[in-house]
Protein backbone atom coordinates (compact mmCIF):
# COMPACT_ATOMS: atom_id res chain seq x y z
CA UNK A 1 0.00 0.00 0.00
CA UNK A 2 2.80 2.30 1.03
CA UNK A 3 4.79 1.18 -2.27
CA UNK A 4 2.97 2.58 -4.91
CA UNK A 5 1.44 5.36 -2.57
CA UNK A 6 4.71 6.88 -2.43
CA UNK A 7 5.01 8.44 -6.12
CA UNK A 8 1.26 8.65 -5.40
CA UNK A 9 1.43 11.33 -3.24
CA UNK A 10 4.37 13.01 -5.23
CA UNK A 11 2.15 13.25 -7.99
CA UNK A 12 -0.86 14.51 -6.05
CA UNK A 13 1.31 16.85 -4.20
CA UNK A 14 3.01 18.18 -7.47
CA UNK A 15 -0.44 18.87 -8.60
CA UNK A 16 -1.96 20.11 -5.65
CA UNK A 17 0.85 22.66 -5.60
CA UNK A 18 0.53 23.37 -9.43
CA UNK A 19 -3.14 23.98 -8.59
CA UNK A 20 -2.08 26.76 -5.83
CA UNK A 21 0.03 28.66 -8.21
CA UNK A 22 -2.11 28.53 -10.84
CA UNK A 23 -4.89 29.21 -8.33
CA UNK A 24 -2.39 32.22 -7.19
CA UNK A 25 -1.93 33.66 -10.38
CA UNK A 26 -5.52 34.04 -11.20
CA UNK A 27 -6.19 35.40 -7.71
CA UNK A 28 -3.87 37.41 -8.14
CA UNK A 29 -4.84 38.67 -11.80
CA UNK A 30 -8.01 39.20 -10.80
CA UNK A 31 -6.82 41.25 -7.81
CA UNK A 32 -4.84 43.51 -10.34
CA UNK A 33 -7.75 43.37 -12.88
CA UNK A 34 -10.10 44.31 -9.51
CA UNK A 35 -7.62 47.65 -8.68
CA UNK A 36 -6.78 48.79 -12.08
CA UNK A 37 -10.20 47.92 -14.24
CA UNK A 38 -11.89 51.40 -12.64
CA UNK A 39 -8.61 53.39 -13.91
CA UNK A 40 -8.70 51.73 -17.45
CA UNK A 41 -12.86 51.97 -17.41
CA UNK A 42 -12.62 55.86 -16.37
CA UNK A 43 -10.07 56.48 -18.94
CA UNK A 44 -11.89 54.73 -21.45
CA UNK A 45 -15.15 56.75 -20.26
CA UNK A 46 -13.58 59.73 -20.83
CA UNK A 47 -12.18 58.76 -24.52
CA UNK A 48 -15.73 58.23 -25.33
CA UNK A 49 -16.82 61.45 -24.14
CA UNK A 50 -14.65 63.32 -27.59
CA UNK A 51 -16.01 60.47 -30.07
CA UNK A 52 -19.63 60.96 -28.89
CA UNK A 53 -19.02 64.48 -28.74
CA UNK A 54 -18.43 65.01 -32.50
CA UNK A 55 -20.97 62.49 -33.79
CA UNK A 56 -24.80 64.13 -34.15
CA UNK A 57 -27.02 64.50 -32.91
CA UNK A 58 -26.08 67.15 -30.44
CA UNK A 59 -28.08 67.16 -26.78
CA UNK A 60 -29.00 70.67 -27.53
CA UNK A 61 -31.82 71.04 -24.77
CA UNK A 62 -30.73 68.79 -22.03
CA UNK A 63 -26.90 70.48 -22.28
CA UNK A 64 -28.36 74.10 -21.77
CA UNK A 65 -30.64 72.60 -19.07
CA UNK A 66 -27.55 71.47 -17.44
CA UNK A 67 -26.16 74.83 -17.73
CA UNK A 68 -29.00 76.52 -16.08
CA UNK A 69 -28.74 74.21 -12.88
CA UNK A 70 -25.04 74.04 -12.76
CA UNK A 71 -24.89 78.17 -13.28
CA UNK A 72 -28.03 78.84 -11.48
CA UNK A 73 -27.92 76.32 -8.63
CA UNK A 74 -24.06 77.18 -8.04
CA UNK A 75 -24.32 81.16 -7.66
CA UNK A 76 -25.80 81.80 -4.11
CA UNK A 77 -22.93 79.83 -2.74
CA UNK A 78 -20.04 80.84 -5.00
CA UNK A 79 -21.40 84.81 -4.49
CA UNK A 80 -20.65 84.17 -0.72
CA UNK A 81 -17.36 82.25 -1.15
CA UNK A 82 -16.15 84.28 -3.30
CA UNK A 83 -16.76 87.58 -1.28
CA UNK A 84 -15.72 86.00 1.88
CA UNK A 85 -12.58 84.95 0.72
CA UNK A 86 -11.56 88.06 -1.24
CA UNK A 87 -12.63 89.83 2.15
CA UNK A 88 -10.60 87.54 4.35
CA UNK A 89 -7.37 87.61 2.10
CA UNK A 90 -7.26 91.48 2.30
CA UNK A 91 -7.96 91.52 5.97
CA UNK A 92 -4.76 89.03 6.28
CA UNK A 93 -2.37 89.94 3.94
CA UNK A 94 -2.67 93.75 5.17
CA UNK A 95 -0.61 94.06 8.04
CA UNK A 96 2.09 92.25 6.58
CA UNK A 97 2.23 94.45 3.83
CA UNK A 98 1.90 97.52 5.94
CA UNK A 99 5.41 96.13 7.69
CA UNK A 100 6.79 97.33 4.19
CA UNK A 101 5.04 100.02 3.67
CA UNK A 102 3.72 98.20 0.70
CA UNK A 103 -0.25 99.06 1.19
CA UNK A 104 -0.47 99.92 -2.31
CA UNK A 105 0.51 96.72 -3.41
CA UNK A 106 -2.80 94.97 -1.72
CA UNK A 107 -5.29 95.33 -4.51
CA UNK A 108 -2.68 93.61 -6.84
CA UNK A 109 -2.01 91.45 -4.41
CA UNK A 110 -5.21 90.36 -3.83
CA UNK A 111 -6.04 90.03 -7.52
CA UNK A 112 -2.93 88.03 -8.19
CA UNK A 113 -3.69 85.25 -5.94
CA UNK A 114 -7.60 85.45 -6.31
CA UNK A 115 -6.92 85.06 -10.35
CA UNK A 116 -4.18 82.91 -10.30
CA UNK A 117 -5.56 80.29 -7.74
CA UNK A 118 -7.87 80.76 -5.02
CA UNK A 119 -10.91 81.99 -7.39
CA UNK A 120 -10.53 78.95 -9.84
CA UNK A 121 -9.74 75.97 -6.68
CA UNK A 122 -12.37 77.28 -4.88
CA UNK A 123 -15.01 76.95 -7.34
CA UNK A 124 -13.79 73.92 -8.61
CA UNK A 125 -14.13 72.58 -4.92
CA UNK A 126 -17.44 73.74 -4.54
CA UNK A 127 -18.73 72.57 -7.65
CA UNK A 128 -17.02 69.01 -6.77
CA UNK A 129 -19.09 68.92 -3.78
CA UNK A 130 -22.66 70.47 -5.06
CA UNK A 131 -22.51 69.48 -9.13
CA UNK A 132 -20.48 66.28 -8.66
CA UNK A 133 -22.60 64.67 -5.63
CA UNK A 134 -25.74 65.65 -7.69
CA UNK A 135 -24.54 63.99 -10.99
CA UNK A 136 -23.47 60.91 -9.11
CA UNK A 137 -26.53 60.28 -7.22
CA UNK A 138 -28.81 61.42 -10.41
CA UNK A 139 -27.07 59.40 -13.07
CA UNK A 140 -26.40 56.22 -9.81
CA UNK A 141 -30.39 56.67 -9.35
CA UNK A 142 -31.66 56.35 -12.73
CA UNK A 143 -29.36 53.52 -13.33
CA UNK A 144 -31.32 51.47 -10.42
CA UNK A 145 -34.13 52.12 -11.57
CA UNK A 146 -33.37 51.16 -14.86
CA UNK A 147 -33.75 54.15 -16.16
CA UNK A 148 -30.97 54.18 -18.44
CA UNK A 149 -31.88 51.03 -19.33
CA UNK A 150 -34.93 52.48 -20.81
CA UNK A 151 -33.14 54.73 -23.00
CA UNK A 152 -31.14 51.96 -24.30
CA UNK A 153 -34.32 50.16 -25.35
CA UNK A 154 -35.78 53.23 -26.78
CA UNK A 155 -32.45 53.19 -29.29
CA UNK A 156 -31.67 56.54 -27.34
CA UNK A 157 -27.59 56.54 -26.53
CA UNK A 158 -27.68 57.23 -23.08
CA UNK A 159 -23.85 58.54 -23.07
CA UNK A 160 -24.85 61.29 -25.33
CA UNK A 161 -27.91 62.54 -24.04
CA UNK A 162 -26.78 62.21 -19.94
CA UNK A 163 -23.18 62.42 -20.20
CA UNK A 164 -22.08 63.88 -23.38
CA UNK A 165 -24.48 67.17 -22.16
CA UNK A 166 -23.62 67.10 -18.92
CA UNK A 167 -19.52 66.77 -18.78
CA UNK A 168 -19.73 69.56 -21.92
CA UNK A 169 -21.84 72.06 -19.96
CA UNK A 170 -19.38 71.69 -16.27
CA UNK A 171 -16.56 71.79 -18.64
CA UNK A 172 -17.97 75.42 -20.12
CA UNK A 173 -19.40 76.61 -16.93
CA UNK A 174 -17.07 76.17 -14.67
CA UNK A 175 -14.90 78.71 -16.36
CA UNK A 176 -17.51 81.15 -16.02
CA UNK A 177 -18.44 80.77 -12.97
CA UNK A 178 -14.78 80.93 -11.51
CA UNK A 179 -14.42 84.64 -12.93
CA UNK A 180 -17.78 85.42 -11.37
CA UNK A 181 -15.88 84.77 -8.44
CA UNK A 182 -12.93 86.39 -8.86
CA UNK A 183 -15.21 89.25 -9.52
CA UNK A 184 -16.98 88.71 -6.09
CA UNK A 185 -13.73 88.17 -4.61
CA UNK A 186 -12.32 91.35 -5.82
CA UNK A 187 -16.10 93.00 -4.11
CA UNK A 188 -15.08 91.24 -0.84
CA UNK A 189 -12.00 92.71 -1.12
CA UNK A 190 -12.17 96.31 -1.79
CA UNK A 191 -14.90 96.23 0.93
CA UNK A 192 -12.17 95.06 3.31
CA UNK A 193 -10.49 98.08 1.87
CA UNK A 194 -12.87 100.32 3.09
CA UNK A 195 -13.15 98.99 6.43
CA UNK A 196 -9.50 100.93 6.93
CA UNK A 197 -9.12 103.73 4.00
CA UNK A 198 -11.94 105.43 2.18
CA UNK A 199 -11.33 104.12 -1.77
CA UNK A 200 -13.23 104.16 -4.62
CA UNK A 201 -14.41 101.37 -6.75
CA UNK A 202 -13.46 102.14 -10.04
CA UNK A 203 -9.90 103.14 -8.19
CA UNK A 204 -9.63 99.88 -6.47
CA UNK A 205 -10.57 97.90 -9.25
CA UNK A 206 -8.05 99.60 -12.21
CA UNK A 207 -5.04 99.40 -9.30
CA UNK A 208 -5.84 95.58 -8.94
CA UNK A 209 -6.27 94.74 -12.64
CA UNK A 210 -3.34 97.13 -13.57
CA UNK A 211 -1.34 94.48 -11.67
CA UNK A 212 -2.44 91.53 -13.72
CA UNK A 213 -0.41 89.65 -16.41
CA UNK A 214 -0.92 87.81 -19.16
CA UNK A 215 0.68 84.62 -17.38
CA UNK A 216 -1.82 85.25 -14.65
CA UNK A 217 -4.85 84.97 -16.57
CA UNK A 218 -4.50 82.34 -19.38
CA UNK A 219 -3.15 79.57 -17.77
CA UNK A 220 -5.63 79.53 -14.72
CA UNK A 221 -8.68 80.23 -17.37
CA UNK A 222 -7.27 77.00 -19.45
CA UNK A 223 -7.19 75.50 -15.57
CA UNK A 224 -10.70 76.06 -15.00
CA UNK A 225 -11.64 74.22 -18.38
CA UNK A 226 -9.61 71.22 -16.93
CA UNK A 227 -11.14 71.21 -13.51
CA UNK A 228 -14.66 71.43 -15.35
CA UNK A 229 -14.02 67.93 -17.70
CA UNK A 230 -12.80 66.37 -14.20
CA UNK A 231 -15.72 67.11 -12.08
CA UNK A 232 -18.38 66.08 -15.21
CA UNK A 233 -16.38 63.44 -16.17
CA UNK A 234 -15.96 62.05 -12.57
CA UNK A 235 -19.76 62.61 -11.29
CA UNK A 236 -21.16 60.85 -14.41
CA UNK A 237 -18.55 57.94 -14.60
CA UNK A 238 -19.39 57.19 -10.71
CA UNK A 239 -22.99 57.64 -11.20
CA UNK A 240 -23.63 56.05 -14.30
CA UNK A 241 -21.97 52.23 -13.63
CA UNK A 242 -23.72 51.96 -9.99
CA UNK A 243 -24.36 48.37 -9.59
CA UNK A 244 -27.01 47.13 -7.13
CA UNK A 245 -29.52 48.84 -4.84
CA UNK A 246 -30.14 52.72 -3.62
CA UNK A 247 -27.53 52.30 -0.98
CA UNK A 248 -24.77 52.19 -3.72
CA UNK A 249 -26.04 55.63 -5.05
CA UNK A 250 -25.45 57.17 -2.10
CA UNK A 251 -22.20 56.13 -2.22
CA UNK A 252 -21.37 56.83 -5.77
CA UNK A 253 -22.58 60.30 -5.01
CA UNK A 254 -19.85 60.43 -2.03
CA UNK A 255 -16.90 58.20 -4.23
CA UNK A 256 -17.52 61.26 -6.81
CA UNK A 257 -17.27 64.07 -4.27
CA UNK A 258 -14.05 62.68 -2.83
CA UNK A 259 -13.00 61.76 -6.39
CA UNK A 260 -13.59 65.14 -7.94
CA UNK A 261 -12.37 67.50 -4.98
CA UNK A 262 -8.75 64.89 -5.42
CA UNK A 263 -8.42 65.50 -9.48
CA UNK A 264 -9.17 69.32 -9.03
CA UNK A 265 -5.90 69.18 -6.24
CA UNK A 266 -4.00 67.21 -8.54
CA UNK A 267 -4.96 68.75 -11.96
CA UNK A 268 -3.79 72.37 -10.08
CA UNK A 269 -0.53 70.62 -9.21
CA UNK A 270 0.11 69.35 -12.64
CA UNK A 271 -1.05 73.02 -13.73
CA UNK A 272 1.25 75.02 -11.39
CA UNK A 273 4.23 73.06 -12.73
CA UNK A 274 3.80 73.52 -16.03
CA UNK A 275 3.00 77.43 -15.71
CA UNK A 276 5.91 77.39 -14.13
CA UNK A 277 7.90 76.43 -16.87
CA UNK A 278 6.56 78.70 -19.26
CA UNK B 1 -36.96 55.75 -38.69
CA UNK B 2 -34.53 52.61 -40.29
CA UNK B 3 -36.86 51.10 -43.10
CA UNK B 4 -34.15 48.31 -44.04
CA UNK B 5 -36.11 46.11 -40.95
CA UNK B 6 -39.72 45.60 -40.98
CA UNK B 7 -41.95 42.67 -39.75
CA UNK B 8 -42.01 41.37 -43.08
CA UNK B 9 -38.72 41.38 -43.62
CA UNK B 10 -38.34 38.41 -41.65
CA UNK B 11 -40.64 36.43 -44.22
CA UNK B 12 -44.02 34.76 -43.23
CA UNK B 13 -42.46 31.62 -41.76
CA UNK B 14 -39.06 32.37 -40.75
CA UNK B 15 -39.71 33.61 -36.53
CA UNK B 16 -39.52 37.10 -35.65
CA UNK B 17 -37.79 36.23 -32.50
CA UNK B 18 -35.38 33.09 -32.53
CA UNK B 19 -33.56 32.07 -29.32
CA UNK B 20 -30.96 29.05 -29.40
CA UNK B 21 -29.54 27.08 -26.31
CA UNK B 22 -29.72 29.94 -24.19
CA UNK B 23 -27.27 29.90 -21.08
CA UNK B 24 -26.93 32.78 -18.47
CA UNK B 25 -25.53 32.80 -15.48
CA UNK B 26 -25.03 35.69 -12.80
CA UNK B 27 -21.82 35.15 -10.59
CA UNK B 28 -21.36 31.53 -11.34
CA UNK B 29 -25.41 30.56 -10.33
CA UNK B 30 -26.98 29.62 -13.81
CA UNK B 31 -30.19 31.55 -14.19
CA UNK B 32 -30.97 30.37 -18.03
CA UNK B 33 -29.01 26.71 -18.89
CA UNK B 34 -30.36 26.45 -22.07
CA UNK B 35 -33.06 28.39 -23.37
CA UNK B 36 -34.33 27.64 -26.86
CA UNK B 37 -37.61 29.84 -28.34
CA UNK B 38 -39.06 31.11 -31.10
CA UNK B 39 -41.87 33.70 -31.25
CA UNK B 40 -44.09 33.74 -34.86
CA UNK B 41 -44.96 36.70 -36.79
CA UNK B 42 -48.28 38.14 -34.86
CA UNK B 43 -48.18 35.92 -31.90
CA UNK B 44 -48.65 36.45 -28.51
CA UNK B 45 -46.43 33.99 -26.93
CA UNK B 46 -46.90 34.34 -22.49
CA UNK B 47 -44.12 33.09 -20.44
CA UNK B 48 -44.93 31.88 -16.87
CA UNK B 49 -42.61 30.94 -13.98
CA UNK B 50 -42.17 31.27 -10.46
CA UNK B 51 -40.62 34.73 -9.29
CA UNK B 52 -36.80 34.84 -9.85
CA UNK B 53 -36.79 32.02 -12.45
CA UNK B 54 -35.09 34.48 -14.76
CA UNK B 55 -38.19 35.60 -17.03
CA UNK B 56 -37.25 39.23 -16.84
CA UNK B 57 -33.72 38.35 -17.95
CA UNK B 58 -34.85 36.32 -20.49
CA UNK B 59 -36.78 39.25 -22.45
CA UNK B 60 -33.73 41.97 -21.71
CA UNK B 61 -31.55 39.17 -23.67
CA UNK B 62 -33.52 40.05 -26.66
CA UNK B 63 -32.99 43.76 -26.91
CA UNK B 64 -29.14 43.61 -25.55
CA UNK B 65 -29.38 44.66 -21.77
CA UNK B 66 -28.27 41.72 -20.43
CA UNK B 67 -25.17 39.63 -22.49
CA UNK B 68 -25.53 35.85 -22.98
CA UNK B 69 -22.91 33.57 -21.83
CA UNK B 70 -23.70 31.14 -24.95
CA UNK B 71 -26.16 30.52 -27.44
CA UNK B 72 -27.94 32.31 -29.97
CA UNK B 73 -30.71 35.17 -30.10
CA UNK B 74 -31.63 36.61 -33.94
CA UNK B 75 -34.49 39.00 -33.73
CA UNK B 76 -35.64 39.72 -37.45
CA UNK B 77 -33.32 37.55 -38.31
CA UNK B 78 -30.22 39.14 -36.77
CA UNK B 79 -27.78 38.25 -34.73
CA UNK B 80 -28.56 40.34 -31.48
CA UNK B 81 -24.49 39.83 -30.23
CA UNK B 82 -23.33 40.27 -33.37
CA UNK B 83 -24.56 44.13 -34.11
CA UNK B 84 -22.72 47.30 -34.43
CA UNK B 85 -24.14 49.75 -31.78
CA UNK B 86 -26.12 51.37 -34.59
CA UNK B 87 -27.70 48.09 -36.13
CA UNK B 88 -28.41 47.16 -32.66
CA UNK B 89 -30.34 51.05 -32.19
CA UNK B 90 -31.98 49.68 -35.63
CA UNK B 91 -33.40 46.85 -34.02
CA UNK B 92 -34.32 48.25 -30.67
CA UNK B 93 -35.98 50.79 -32.48
CA UNK B 94 -38.71 48.14 -33.30
CA UNK B 95 -38.72 46.47 -29.96
CA UNK B 96 -40.69 47.39 -27.22
CA UNK B 97 -39.95 46.84 -23.84
CA UNK B 98 -42.55 47.56 -20.72
CA UNK B 99 -40.06 47.83 -18.04
CA UNK B 100 -41.28 45.76 -14.57
CA UNK B 101 -41.19 48.53 -12.59
CA UNK B 102 -42.10 50.79 -15.68
CA UNK B 103 -38.68 53.30 -15.17
CA UNK B 104 -40.36 55.74 -16.09
CA UNK B 105 -37.74 59.44 -16.58
CA UNK B 106 -38.45 61.06 -13.21
CA UNK B 107 -37.17 63.95 -14.09
CA UNK B 108 -39.70 64.85 -16.83
CA UNK B 109 -43.18 65.12 -16.58
CA UNK B 110 -45.58 61.94 -18.18
CA UNK B 111 -46.16 64.45 -21.49
CA UNK B 112 -42.48 64.75 -21.59
CA UNK B 113 -41.15 61.06 -21.31
CA UNK B 114 -43.72 59.82 -23.87
CA UNK B 115 -42.39 63.39 -26.41
CA UNK B 116 -38.63 62.31 -25.88
CA UNK B 117 -38.04 58.99 -27.82
CA UNK B 118 -40.57 60.93 -30.64
CA UNK B 119 -38.13 63.95 -30.53
CA UNK B 120 -35.01 62.41 -30.57
CA UNK B 121 -35.73 59.65 -33.37
CA UNK B 122 -38.22 62.34 -35.63
CA UNK B 123 -36.31 65.61 -35.52
CA UNK B 124 -38.74 66.65 -38.39
CA UNK B 125 -42.02 66.09 -36.23
CA UNK B 126 -43.68 69.43 -35.28
CA UNK B 127 -44.70 70.38 -31.42
CA UNK B 128 -47.97 70.34 -32.23
CA UNK B 129 -48.15 66.48 -33.56
CA UNK B 130 -46.01 65.58 -30.92
CA UNK B 131 -48.70 66.79 -28.98
CA UNK B 132 -51.05 64.84 -30.58
CA UNK B 133 -49.43 61.59 -30.93
CA UNK B 134 -48.78 62.11 -26.67
CA UNK B 135 -52.21 62.86 -26.18
CA UNK B 136 -53.61 59.78 -28.21
CA UNK B 137 -51.02 57.43 -26.91
CA UNK B 138 -51.89 58.43 -23.39
CA UNK B 139 -55.67 57.95 -24.36
CA UNK B 140 -55.16 54.50 -25.20
CA UNK B 141 -54.43 53.69 -21.66
CA UNK B 142 -56.77 55.93 -20.28
CA UNK B 143 -54.71 58.82 -18.59
CA UNK B 144 -55.10 61.80 -20.51
CA UNK B 145 -55.74 63.97 -17.71
CA UNK B 146 -52.30 62.91 -15.89
CA UNK B 147 -49.99 64.29 -18.63
CA UNK B 148 -48.37 67.32 -16.68
CA UNK B 149 -47.78 65.06 -13.83
CA UNK B 150 -44.55 64.02 -12.75
CA UNK B 151 -43.83 60.24 -12.35
CA UNK B 152 -43.52 60.56 -8.55
CA UNK B 153 -47.05 61.51 -8.51
CA UNK B 154 -48.53 58.54 -10.32
CA UNK B 155 -49.73 55.56 -8.20
CA UNK B 156 -47.95 52.13 -9.27
CA UNK B 157 -50.62 50.82 -12.07
CA UNK B 158 -50.72 54.89 -13.55
CA UNK B 159 -46.79 54.42 -13.79
CA UNK B 160 -47.28 50.95 -15.66
CA UNK B 161 -49.54 52.51 -18.01
CA UNK B 162 -47.76 55.28 -18.82
CA UNK B 163 -44.55 53.19 -19.28
CA UNK B 164 -46.71 50.82 -21.83
CA UNK B 165 -48.02 54.05 -23.62
CA UNK B 166 -44.87 55.39 -23.66
CA UNK B 167 -43.65 52.15 -25.59
CA UNK B 168 -46.34 51.77 -27.63
CA UNK B 169 -46.16 55.76 -29.04
CA UNK B 170 -42.82 54.39 -31.47
CA UNK B 171 -45.06 51.69 -32.83
CA UNK B 172 -42.94 48.56 -32.54
CA UNK B 173 -43.25 45.57 -34.57
CA UNK B 174 -42.55 43.11 -31.45
CA UNK B 175 -43.69 44.01 -27.97
CA UNK B 176 -42.07 42.71 -24.83
CA UNK B 177 -44.08 43.11 -21.84
CA UNK B 178 -42.68 41.91 -18.06
CA UNK B 179 -46.05 41.73 -16.27
CA UNK B 180 -48.32 44.17 -18.09
CA UNK B 181 -51.30 43.97 -15.47
CA UNK B 182 -49.35 43.39 -12.15
CA UNK B 183 -50.28 46.16 -9.72
CA UNK B 184 -53.95 46.79 -11.35
CA UNK B 185 -57.47 46.23 -10.01
CA UNK B 186 -59.14 44.19 -12.07
CA UNK B 187 -61.13 46.59 -14.51
CA UNK B 188 -58.07 47.85 -15.85
CA UNK B 189 -55.59 45.21 -15.94
CA UNK B 190 -58.71 43.74 -18.45
CA UNK B 191 -58.64 46.80 -20.07
CA UNK B 192 -54.67 46.30 -20.34
CA UNK B 193 -55.19 42.85 -21.69
CA UNK B 194 -57.68 44.08 -24.17
CA UNK B 195 -55.13 46.52 -25.37
CA UNK B 196 -52.16 43.98 -25.96
CA UNK B 197 -55.04 41.80 -27.64
CA UNK B 198 -56.05 44.88 -30.03
CA UNK B 199 -52.40 45.73 -30.34
CA UNK B 200 -52.28 41.88 -31.82
CA UNK B 201 -55.13 41.86 -34.09
CA UNK B 202 -54.84 45.30 -35.39
CA UNK B 203 -51.04 45.86 -35.50
CA UNK B 204 -49.84 42.83 -36.41
CA UNK B 205 -47.58 43.07 -33.12
CA UNK B 206 -45.68 39.82 -32.22
CA UNK B 207 -45.21 40.04 -28.25
CA UNK B 208 -44.01 38.12 -25.29
CA UNK B 209 -45.97 38.50 -22.48
CA UNK B 210 -44.62 37.83 -18.88
CA UNK B 211 -47.41 37.47 -16.47
CA UNK B 212 -48.52 36.19 -13.39
CA UNK B 213 -51.75 36.93 -14.27
CA UNK B 214 -54.25 33.94 -15.09
CA UNK B 215 -56.98 36.15 -16.65
CA UNK B 216 -54.37 38.18 -18.76
CA UNK B 217 -52.89 34.87 -20.12
CA UNK B 218 -56.13 33.07 -20.79
CA UNK B 219 -57.00 36.75 -22.80
CA UNK B 220 -53.62 37.28 -24.71
CA UNK B 221 -51.88 34.31 -25.19
CA UNK B 222 -51.87 32.03 -28.60
CA UNK B 223 -48.99 29.60 -26.33
CA UNK B 224 -47.85 29.43 -23.10
CA UNK B 225 -44.20 28.20 -22.11
CA UNK B 226 -43.24 28.15 -18.48
CA UNK B 227 -39.73 28.25 -17.45
CA UNK B 228 -38.57 26.22 -14.44
CA UNK B 229 -34.76 25.99 -13.30
CA UNK B 230 -33.35 27.60 -16.09
CA UNK B 231 -35.56 25.62 -18.95
CA UNK B 232 -38.77 25.59 -20.75
CA UNK B 233 -40.53 22.83 -18.93
CA UNK B 234 -44.16 22.71 -20.58
CA UNK B 235 -45.37 24.56 -24.12
CA UNK B 236 -48.84 25.02 -25.12
CA UNK B 237 -51.94 26.45 -25.53
CA UNK B 238 -53.88 27.93 -22.13
CA UNK B 239 -56.43 24.81 -22.30
CA UNK B 240 -53.39 22.54 -23.00
CA UNK B 241 -51.13 23.17 -19.86
CA UNK B 242 -54.09 23.66 -17.93
CA UNK B 243 -55.43 20.39 -18.31
CA UNK B 244 -52.22 18.57 -19.04
CA UNK B 245 -51.26 16.24 -16.17
CA UNK B 246 -48.01 18.20 -15.00
CA UNK B 247 -49.22 18.64 -11.55
CA UNK B 248 -46.21 22.10 -11.59
CA UNK B 249 -47.22 23.44 -14.37
CA UNK B 250 -51.14 23.04 -12.95
CA UNK B 251 -50.42 24.97 -9.98
CA UNK B 252 -50.02 28.25 -11.77
CA UNK B 253 -53.59 27.77 -13.04
CA UNK B 254 -55.12 27.15 -9.74
N1 LIG C 1 -27.93 42.14 -12.88
C1 LIG C 1 -28.01 41.03 -12.15
N2 LIG C 1 -26.96 40.64 -11.40
C2 LIG C 1 -27.02 39.53 -10.65
N3 LIG C 1 -28.07 38.72 -10.59
C3 LIG C 1 -29.15 39.04 -11.31
C4 LIG C 1 -29.18 40.21 -12.12
N4 LIG C 1 -30.39 40.29 -12.73
C5 LIG C 1 -31.07 39.21 -12.30
N5 LIG C 1 -30.35 38.46 -11.46
C6 LIG C 1 -30.78 37.20 -10.84
O1 LIG C 1 -31.39 36.42 -11.83
C7 LIG C 1 -32.51 35.76 -11.32
C8 LIG C 1 -33.70 35.96 -12.23
O2 LIG C 1 -34.09 37.30 -12.18
P1 LIG C 1 -35.34 37.84 -12.98
O3 LIG C 1 -35.45 39.29 -12.70
O4 LIG C 1 -35.24 37.44 -14.40
O5 LIG C 1 -36.54 37.07 -12.30
P2 LIG C 1 -38.06 37.03 -12.76
O6 LIG C 1 -38.35 35.67 -13.27
O7 LIG C 1 -38.34 38.17 -13.66
O8 LIG C 1 -38.80 37.21 -11.38
P3 LIG C 1 -40.09 38.13 -11.02
O9 LIG C 1 -41.28 37.34 -11.42
O10 LIG C 1 -40.00 38.26 -9.54
O11 LIG C 1 -39.93 39.40 -11.74
C9 LIG C 1 -32.72 36.25 -9.91
O12 LIG C 1 -32.32 35.24 -9.03
C10 LIG C 1 -31.82 37.43 -9.77
O13 LIG C 1 -31.25 37.43 -8.50
MG1 LIG D 1 -39.21 39.99 -13.50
Amino acid sequence: MSAPGGAGTETINEMYKNMQTAADTESLRELLKKKFAPTGDSIAFAARFFRELVKPPFPGREFLHQCYLIGYKSCPLISLTGFIMGLVLTIQSRPSLAQFGAESMLPGMVATSLVREIGPVITALICAGNIGSRMGAELGSMRVTEQIDAMEVSAINPYKFLVVSRVLATTLMIPLLSVYTNAVGMIGSWAAMNIHTNIGFTRYFSAAMGHLEFLDIVPALVKTFLFGFAIGIIGCFKGFYVRGGTESVGRAANAAVVTASLAVFVLDMLAVQITDLI
Amino acid sequence: MAESISAGSAGPDKPVVDIRDLKISFNRIPILSGINLQVRHGENLVVLGKSGSGKSVLIKCLVGLVEPDAGEIRVFDKDISNLSYEQLNEVRLKVGFLFQNAALYDSMTVGDNLAFPLRYHFKKLKPAQIRQLVGEALDSVGLQEAIDKMPSELSGGMSKRVGLARTLILKPDIMLYDEPTTGLDTATSKEISALILEMQRKKNISSIIITHDMHCAKTTADRLVVLKEGVIAAEGSYDQLRDGDDPWTKTFFE
